[in-house]
């Protein structure tokens, strides 16, 4: 039986190299794939505290189901496609217009 | 028994009607209409002041009828209410009556204006306004109607408008009365804070009942502000500068406002209030003084003017001292008689000289005027008569009237024989320049037309332009005015006349029927010390105030008045009929003083630099550019730049880089989440 907290620690790895790789990189698909790295570190969260409560349901009132953190995942995913979809999207009309995908130089708002 | 209403709230709110109906829709009637309405709702409010009258004297005085509340606040209440006693009976009349007279002299008299419309509508909207100030019961009625009358005089100075120096007229005459109406307004702080309420039935029941120790100071104060109010509205030293420069007006405005009514509002409140000023003899000294110095002040100025209507309008604040003389020797009925005798018989004069400017295309310069005698024999006659009143000969109305007051300054026991005999004197000073203007008017010959030499310019606003567009008309030569301005004036001429014997003395046989007619309205000296809970031994043995008056000692002082009259006369004869150079001479020979007096002893060029510079210098440089510009915008535009700034500032942090918001973003998750853990372990 694997504790909680590793796959808790394992989600924050994962999250902080989301972020780290957000933060640093300049290729805006790699920060793409930094972000669904950080959704899908939330998810293992969701998903570990999901069975946790699922073994100590005594513990908690019968009221919550303890499926409802599996089915959360779900919905992420869900959000997650449409939102790669979308980007994806914009990704493309940037390369397009600009001919380039560093994220720097994608700066036309800037004052 | 109920007494039975009169509705008095229609008197006010007849002329209001004609204003409005003029004033909204007049621009689309013609003449005739306009003159209609003003003219229907000025009788029909003429009428049914005569109607209310005659029902009142039958009714228990004074009446109150209360219409509404008008402002309710705590312990406070104003209300809508009209009061008709005596005093207020007079009033109404004279307004009514004169002010109807003049409403149709001036449709003779506008005929050919612009604006027709417009003047009716200011003129009816005087009336209302007078109306409510006379009628009100309590102060902050008549408060309003005090300012509405202000108004309409602003607006009717300042009628024609594009004449720079009608629009300066009123704006003095609004500004120079606003000081004045500032001492009323404090007055009446005064009055609510110490007796609760402004209704004058409740005010004058309360000051009756102060103790005299108490109430003396109080009561001297609230007097002195009431009293420095009416200086303004009356036009008395120190604040009479604006109504001579009202004569910018057309003509018939300065005969009904600013000579028979409006001016008059101030002795009307005085005597309203004859309950306060008995009680405080300081104030009425004062009173007395003012009065005094005024009457003798203007009546110089007026012998050295030469523009018909400022003649007249230095005569008629020379009057108003009079009637603020009479106040106060508190012979507050003598005063109101000479109100109503002045109202007649300087209307009379005001409409006279302008069907002598009408007759003459305009020309208001009397050193132009002459010989007019035959040429507008009825003007002449009509003048002649409101001369003589004025004058103060028998048995016109001015001789009663200004008879009374002298007889009440030399006798009554607030009176002193130096204020009679400046009373007297002024009376000659009257009958002289009053004389004078008959002369030069109506006798020699006519000098239309003619250069008047370098060396007798008068000051400025005397310029020779026509102040009306009779010129517009294209009469010929001299012409009499038409009957729809003659015939007020002789019914005016006729109360120049009659109007005096309301008031025959007793020593000529008579029985002063005005002065016992108005006493339940005044309250006398004698009465307030008599009223006073706490009667001090010297008020208890004050003489009571029906002595017995020596006959002897009245034909004297009758005598002396007709005499100095006379003289005035005589010495107008001699200037300006039998030797015409003479004058010239005179003045040539006092050259300094006739200057003087030539410039109205420079009085407003003293206010000039005494309040009007440092005033503006104050408000320029204190004001305007460190309050204003300074402090005010210094802040909003201070304001303005830091939030200029602080944007400024900010703005770096909107780099455009979306990693460096993302890191931001980052660091304030990274921050909730120490906060959180660190709420965990402090537990």
């Amino acid at each position: 039986m694997v504790p909680l907290s590793w796959y808790l620690i394992l989600s924050a790895v994962l999250f902080c190299l989301g972020v780290f790789g957000f933060l640093l990189k300049r290729n805006i698909i790699t920060i793409f794939m930094s972000i669904e790295l950080m959704l899908n570190a939330v998810n293992l969260t969701f998903v570990a505290f999901a069975n946790y409560w699922n073994e100590h349901a005594t513990l908690v009132s019968d009221k919550i189901i303890p499926l409802s953190g599996q089915v959360f995942v779900f919905f992420v995913m869900v959000v997650a496609a449409a939102e790669a979809a979308v980007g994806l999207a914009i990704i493309i009309a940037v390369f397009r217009t600009r001919e380039t995908l560093n994220v720097d130089r994608v700066n036309l708002l800037k004052l | 028994m109920t007494e039975p209403s009169l509705n008095l709230w229609v008197i006010p709110l007849l002329p209001l009607a004609g204003a409005a109906i003029n004033g909204l829709f007049g621009r689309r009637f013609k003449n005739a209409m306009v003159s209609f309405v003003a003219l229907f709702f000025t009788a029909a409010s003429f009428g049914w002041a005569v109607w209310a009258v005659m029902q009142g004297l039958h009714l228990s005085l004074p009446h109150v009828e209360t219409v509404g509340t008008w402002i309710s606040a705590g312990n406070f209440s104003a209300p809508f209410g009209f009061y008709l006693d005596q005093l207020s009976m007079v009033m109404v009349l004279v307004v009514t009556g004169v002010g109807f007279l003049i409403h149709i002299y001036s449709v003779g008299y506008m005929a050919h204006e612009g604006g027709y419309y417009r003047f009716f509508a200011y003129l009816n909207l005087f009336m209302f306004f007078m109306l409510t100030l006379v009628l009100a019961n309590n102060y902050l009625l008549m408060f309003v109607g005090w300012e509405g009358v202000g108004l309409a005089s602003y607006l009717l100075i300042g009628f024609f408008f594009l004449k720079d120096s009608a629009a300066d007229a009123g704006k003095k005459a609004f500004i120079v009365n606003r000081i004045g109406d500032f001492a009323f307004l404090i007055g009446m702080f005064l009055i609510i804070q110490h007796f609760g309420s402004l209704n004058y039935a409740v005010v004058f029941d309360k000051v009756g009942h102060l103790g005299s120790e108490a109430g003396w100071g109080l009561l001297t104060a609230i007097a002195l502000c009431l009293m420095f109010g009416a200086t303004g509205k009356s036009a008395q030293v120190p604040l009479y500068v604006w109504l001579p420069d009202a004569m910018e007006g057309p003509t018939p405005v300065s005969a009904l406002i600013h000579a028979a009514t409006m001016v008059t509002a101030g002795i009307y409140m005085i005597a309203r209030s004859s309950s306060i000023f008995s009680r405080a003899p300081h104030a009425l000294e004062i009173v007395a003084i003012i009065g005094c110095l005024t009457a003798i002040f203007a009546a110089t100025i007026g012998m050295a003017q030469t523009d018909i209507k400022r003649v007249l309008a230095y005569s008629t604040v020379s009057q108003l001292g009079y009637m603020f003389l009479a106040c106060g020797v508190a012979a507050y009925s003598a005063g109101i008689f000479h109100l109503m005798t002045h109202a007649f018989f300087k209307a009379l004069l005001f409409l006279g000289a302008g069907s002598v400017i009408h007759a003459l295309g305009g020309e208001q310069d009397m050193r132009r005027m002459g010989g007019l005698r035959k040429q507008i024999p009825k003007t002449f006659w009509v003048m002649t008569v409101a001369t003589f009143a004025i004058a103060g000969f028998p048995p016109l109305a001015g001789f009663f009237s200004k008879d009374e007051i002298l007889g009440q300054v030399f006798s009554s026991p607030h009176g002193s024989h130096v204020l009679w005999a400046i009373g007297v004197l002024t009376a000659g000073i009257t009958s002289f320049y009053m004389f004078r203007l008959w002369f030069m008017t109506f006798f020699g010959e006519l000098k239309l037309g003619k250069d008047l030499g370098e060396a007798h310019a008068a000051p400025v606003q005397h310029g020779s332009a026509p102040s009306h567009g009779h010129d517009d008309h294209g009469h010929g030569g001299v012409h009499e005015s038409p009957w729809v301005m003659i015939a007020p004036l002789m019914v005016l001429a006729l109360g120049s006349i009659v109007a005096g014997w309301a008031g025959v003395p007793a020593f000529m046989g008579g029985s002063n029927r005005f002065e016992k007619f108005l006493a339940p309205a005044i309250t006398s000296t004698a009465q307030a010390a008599l009223t006073a809970t706490e009667r001090t031994s010297e008020a208890a043995g004050q003489p009571a105030e029906e002595q017995q008056e020596n006959p002897n000692q009245g034909w004297l002082l009758a005598g002396t008045s007709v005499g100095v009259a006379l003289v005035g006369f005589f010495f107008a004869w001699l200037l300006y009929y039998k030797q015409p150079e003479l004058p010239d001479r005179i003045t040539a020979k006092i050259h300094g003083t006739y200057l003087m007096v030539l410039h109205k002893y420079y009085v407003d060029e003293g206010y000039g630099l005494l309040f009007v510079k440092p005033l503006l210098a104050l408000s320029t440089v204190v004001f305007w550019r460190g309050v204003d510009q300074g402090v005010i915008d210094g802040l909003v535009n201070g304001a303005g730049q830091a939030s200029q700034g602080i944007g400024n500032e900010l703005r770096r942090m909107q780099s455009g880089n979306i990693r460096s918001y993302a890191a931001w973003v980052a660091a304030g998750g990274a921050a909730v989440l120490a906060y959180m853990i660190w709420l965990g372990v402090r537990k």
